[in-house]
């Protein structure tokens, strides 16, 4: 087990916070705390630094055998996630989920314990039902990140958001951040609320009663630094609003749940500049993407000059990065 | 805890010029020469050395910093280290680079040093210079400038303190608790 | 069976006499010879002996609302290993539900059931009929014929009577036929695709819920039709604190409504579905598990009588029906072998007394189906020789590796109860007892 021996470790461990226990899943930000949050962010921009090399790749995760299995369809995150794992030498098999057979239970454990046989030692999954990823962290050894879902969390997302708003902003702790669109069926939503409040932001929660999930304060209350609060009228929440996180709207979803007509959505929630100009003049859009312009965000304002969209695509990288090399210690060594 | 001093400030003092002054004579100069500190201690020597090249040659060597945590070969056994951010803004490409740190021990963390040094480009040649040698080497690796060469004991713990970071130059040698091993991450 | 035991010694409870003393109860060739209080009742010589004392007597319970899954699916659960699991519950009386494969719609399948819980059961198991034919919400079934064939109620249970015409007729041939219509109240609407209770914990777990609405539209519905026909309608598991009100308002109108509670709607709430590893599809029920404020308006109206009856709605899956995502699980919970020990805990907690708690357990549910008229849920002279011997006071492990029934499936695994069927007799016979018990002979 001697490598490093205790004086050059000493040494170089002299100038850094006390190292957090090894952490085997990455399922939601609930079970996370703000230093943990933090060390992530820092980890994250140091390994910002790694992408800019000549030779944008490091060692860490060598001999690490990583599956992505995607259920559902997503082309950003699985990306992402996989430049992040090749920068750390990690090996990466894709598993897609057109494949149905895949849908089913017992097979989505099967098909990751066959994996794990192969030697694989993370799994990173995309799901359309919630919990998904608990059964898989439930009934296997592998290391699980949860890359979404359903409606339950997306914490990459959630720690990418917190870095842009660390980056742009310098602190997230004392923002007001608003929240708006279709919450009900949004993890992305459910994993900031985790994280924002952790972090000491301020969320408010701007949606149709419709399309607000039941019972959203009770659900989340508890002692956290940040406040959480719905506001129904958006133009009243965006006051004094930092960050105006517009949520993805489903169309499909609007006619065939009836939740509500979209003309009547674009009306009463999308975000446009008139809005944004209620908001404080350092005020920033921000989107997970892929984003519909012309229904929850209004043509043009995407790409200008208050978005963070792009940065937000272009830190995801770096931000699961730092995931993965959160988990390398307690994901075992390949067979 | 009982510790030994075996540099005095003067010493460490004397030890750096020393060390400058070979880097220049055997490279002929401070043409190309790059110095690469490793994270913690090895970024204050670095600039020391640079310093004293300045007083000595009034040429500036360009100077990195090196945080080598991503390239460590025990990161599957154990909680990952905090990553510190790296910071080599010269290319190194045909450059003479000079690795600084202050204990050389086992010969890991330099391995794992020149693995990165090499992603930054391709050095012509890749020098370490060291404050203190202590033994003990686990891999095939030497410094090509120590301050000096210090026997020790496995248990024993060599600690350098610099007046950047601990208010005072000076080398210690410290018999380590049983304790402070495990804390250390012994691994 | 038509077999004799004595059982002595223990605290005999039975509802129907009011009798709550230290007795000795004689049972001679399967049915109540004799209930004696104060001093030693002889039996005739050979008569086995079961030594309650310290123990409670108590008529064999009576489950208004069990899946037993055969004929169709045996891998599931089977007639003999669920009525075995029954009896270790101590059940006596089980009520089949039709939604089988095929389901109880017709003389056939009905006469199947009866004949093989003849052959195999361990304990009595009365069929409930379904109302539509392949519980599809179309048409009547053949209710009269049924009838005859002595089902002892009709339930499309799985599925409401979605359809309020149907549910008003079905509701009158019952008035004419004497047996309730036995429905499971959920609007499909507003419950579509939930899998657990509408409220913060869904919310905090993305997962669709159930309001608890959706019951209580189609409870006000069923107790309308009720008042219209006259009909009995009876509330299958009632899960809610609204329904609770609807049907206190209704039967002090004189609406011949009656009603069943689940010991999981009592005890458990849908936290559970978020603790520990999270999302344990044993947890997904339908109705789902409520709130506190639910768990006690419940037990208020067990305690008060506007619910009748605690039944079991034992719902036995195999192993693979629940490990996969909470969306796709089934829903149920294998019921049977926790019910005592979950429903005690709210005698120890001064919620409800003991003997009303194994009125809800026999006799109340025995009467919703007419059946106490047969002595069923009675200790009285001359009724079946039914018997559940309890230690309230016991405390156990939940193992479901140690359930008779097939299905393990069960939240409460791993959880202490205190409560606890020592013993149960039918028609004489013990049909479950516990290691630690021995049985002696008269002599």
């Amino acid at each position: 087990m001697t490598s490093v021996k205790p004086v050059e470790q000493a040494k170089q461990h002299a100038a850094q916070k006390v190292a957090l226990p090894p952490r085997k899943h990455v399922l939601d930000l609930d079970d996370f705390s703000p230093e943990e949050i933090s060390q992530i962010l820092e980890t994250a921009g140091v390994l910002a630094e790694v992408l800019n090399r000549p030779i944008s790749k490091v060692p860490a995760l060598r001999g690490k055998t990583i599956l992505t299995l995607f259920l559902e369809p997503s082309t950003r995150t699985r990306a992402s996630f996989e430049r992040a794992a090749k920068a750390l030498s990690a090996d990466i098999i894709n598993l897609s989920g057109s494949d149905s057979s895949a849908k089913k239970g017992e097979s989505l454990i099967d098909t990751a314990r066959t994996m794990q046989a192969m030697g694989a030692n993370i799994i990173i999954m995309r799901h359309s039902m919630s919990g998904a990823p608990y059964l898989l962290a439930q009934h296997t050894d592998l290391s699980v990140i949860n890359a979404g879902d359903g409606w339950h969390a997306h914490p990459s997302q959630a720690l990418l958001d917190l870095y842009t708003m660390r980056e742009k902003f310098g602190k997230v702790a004392g923002l007001k951040v608003v929240i708006v669109g279709d919450v009900l069926h949004s993890r992305v939503a459910r994993s900031n609320i985790w994280g924002l409040r952790k972090m000491g932001a301020d969320v408010t929660l701007s949606a149709p009663p419709t399309l607000l999930p039941e019972e959203t304060l009770e659900a989340y209350s508890g002692e956290l630094p940040g406040r959480l609060s719905i506001e129904f009228d958006l133009d009243k929440a965006v006051e004094g609003a930092d960050v105006v996180m517009a949520l993805r709207i489903q169309r499909e979803r609007l006619a065939t749940e009836g939740s509500m007509n979209l003309r009547d959505y674009i009306i009463a929630y999308q975000v446009n500049d008139e809005r944004m100009h209620k908001a404080k003049p350092t005020a920033m859009l921000m989107h997970p993407g892929p984003m519909n312009e012309g229904v929850e965000v209004s043509h043009g304002l995407a790409y200008g000059d208050r978005s963070l969209v792009e940065t937000q695509v272009k830190n995801g990288v770096a931000v699961r990065m730092a995931l993965l090399y959160r988990l390398v210690g307690a994901s075992g060594v390949a067979a | 805890m009982p510790e030994k001093v075996i540099l005095s400030a003067d010493e460490v003092l004397r030890a750096m010029r020393r060390i400058a002054h070979e880097i220049v004579e055997r490279n002929r100069g401070t043409e190309g020469l790059v110095f690469v500190g490793i994270m913690s201690r090895g970024v204050p020597i670095a600039r020391r050395l640079a310093a004293l090249i300045k007083e000595f040659e009034d040429a500036d060597v360009p100077i990195g910093s090196l945080d080598i945590g991503l390239y460590r070969d025990d990161l599957s056994q154990g909680p990952s280290p905090q990553l510190r951010k790296t910071d080599i803004s010269v290319s190194l490409q045909g450059k003479r680079v000079v690795l600084v740190d202050d204990v050389l021990y086992t010969g890991r963390t330099i391995r794992a040093a020149m693995d990165a040094v090499m992603d930054f480009g391709r050095p012509k040649t890749v020098q370490l210079a060291v404050l203190v040698d202590r033994g003990h080497r686990e891999l095939p690796i030497r410094a090509d400038y120590v301050g000096k060469n210090v026997p020790t004991a496995h248990q024993e713990e060599v600690q350098v303190r610099l007046k950047e970071t601990d208010g005072q130059d000076q080398v210690v040698i410290v018999e380590a608790s049983t304790g402070k091993e495990e804390s250390g991450g012994n691994r | 069976m038509n077999k004799s035991i004595l059982i002595r010694g223990g605290r005999v409870i039975d509802p129907v006499s009011s009798l709550d003393a230290k007795a000795d109860i004689y049972i001679k060739e399967g049915r109540v010879e004799a209930v004696k209080q104060g001093g030693k009742f002889t039996a005739p010589e050979g008569t086995p002996v079961f030594d309650a004392t310290g123990l409670v007597v108590s008529p064999g319970f009576v489950d208004l609302h069990a899946h037993l899954r055969e004929p169709g699916q045996e891998h599931k659960e089977t007639i003999a290993t669920g009525a075995k699991a029954a009896a270790k519950g101590g059940f006596t009386t089980v009520c089949a539900m039709p939604n089988t494969v095929p389901a109880q719609d017709s003389r056939s399948t009905i006469e199947f059931v009866q004949s093989r819980a003849q052959g195999s059961a361990a304990v009595r198991v009365l069929v409930i009929s379904a109302v539509s034919k392949g519980r599809a919400g179309k048409e009547l079934v053949e209710m009269a014929e049924l009838a005859r064939l002595g089902v002892v109620g009709f339930s499309d249970d799985g599925s409401p009577v979605g359809d309020a015409q149907m549910m008003r007729h079905a509701l009158s041939l019952g008035r004419m036929l004497d047996l309730p219509i036995m429905d499971h109240c959920e609007d499909t609407d507003l419950c579509h695709g939930g899998v657990m209770n509408e409220g913060r914990v869904a919310t905090r777990l993305g997962l669709r819920g159930m309001p608890g609405a959706g019951e209580e539209t189609v409870v006000a519905r069923n107790l309308i039709l009720s008042k219209l026909t006259g009909g009995h309608v009876h509330i299958c598991h009632m899960s809610t604190a609204g329904s609770v009100e609807l049907v206190r308002h209704a039967k002090s109108q004189g609406v011949r409504v009656t009603a069943e509670v689940t010991p999981h709607h009592l005890v458990l709430t849908d936290d559970l579905v978020a603790a520990g590893a999270m999302y344990d599809t044993n947890t997904k029920v339908n109705p789902p598990l409520r709130t506190l404020r639910d768990n006690e308006a419940l037990a208020q109206a067990l305690r008060d009588g506007v619910i009748e009856a605690i039944a079991t709605d034992h719902a036995p899956h195999a192993a693979e029906d629940k490990l996969c995502e909470y969306d796709q699980a089934a829903f149920g919970i294998s019921g049977f072998e926790t019910a005592f020990g979950s429903v005690m805990s709210l005698v120890h907690a001064g919620k409800i007394a003991l003997p009303l708690l194994i009125d809800r357990l026999t006799l109340g549910p025995a009467r919703i189906i007419a059946r106490d008229k047969e002595g069923i849920g009675t200790l009285r002279v001359g009724a079946p020789g039914d018997i559940a011997v309890l230690d309230p006071d016991a405390e156990w492990q939940v193992d479901v590796k140690s359930f008779l029934s097939k299905g393990k499936n069960s939240p409460l695994n791993g959880k202490r109860l205190k409560g606890k069927v020592v013993a149960t007799v039918y028609g004489g016979a013990v049909v479950y007892q516990e290691q630690r018990q021995v049985t002696t002979r008269a002599g």
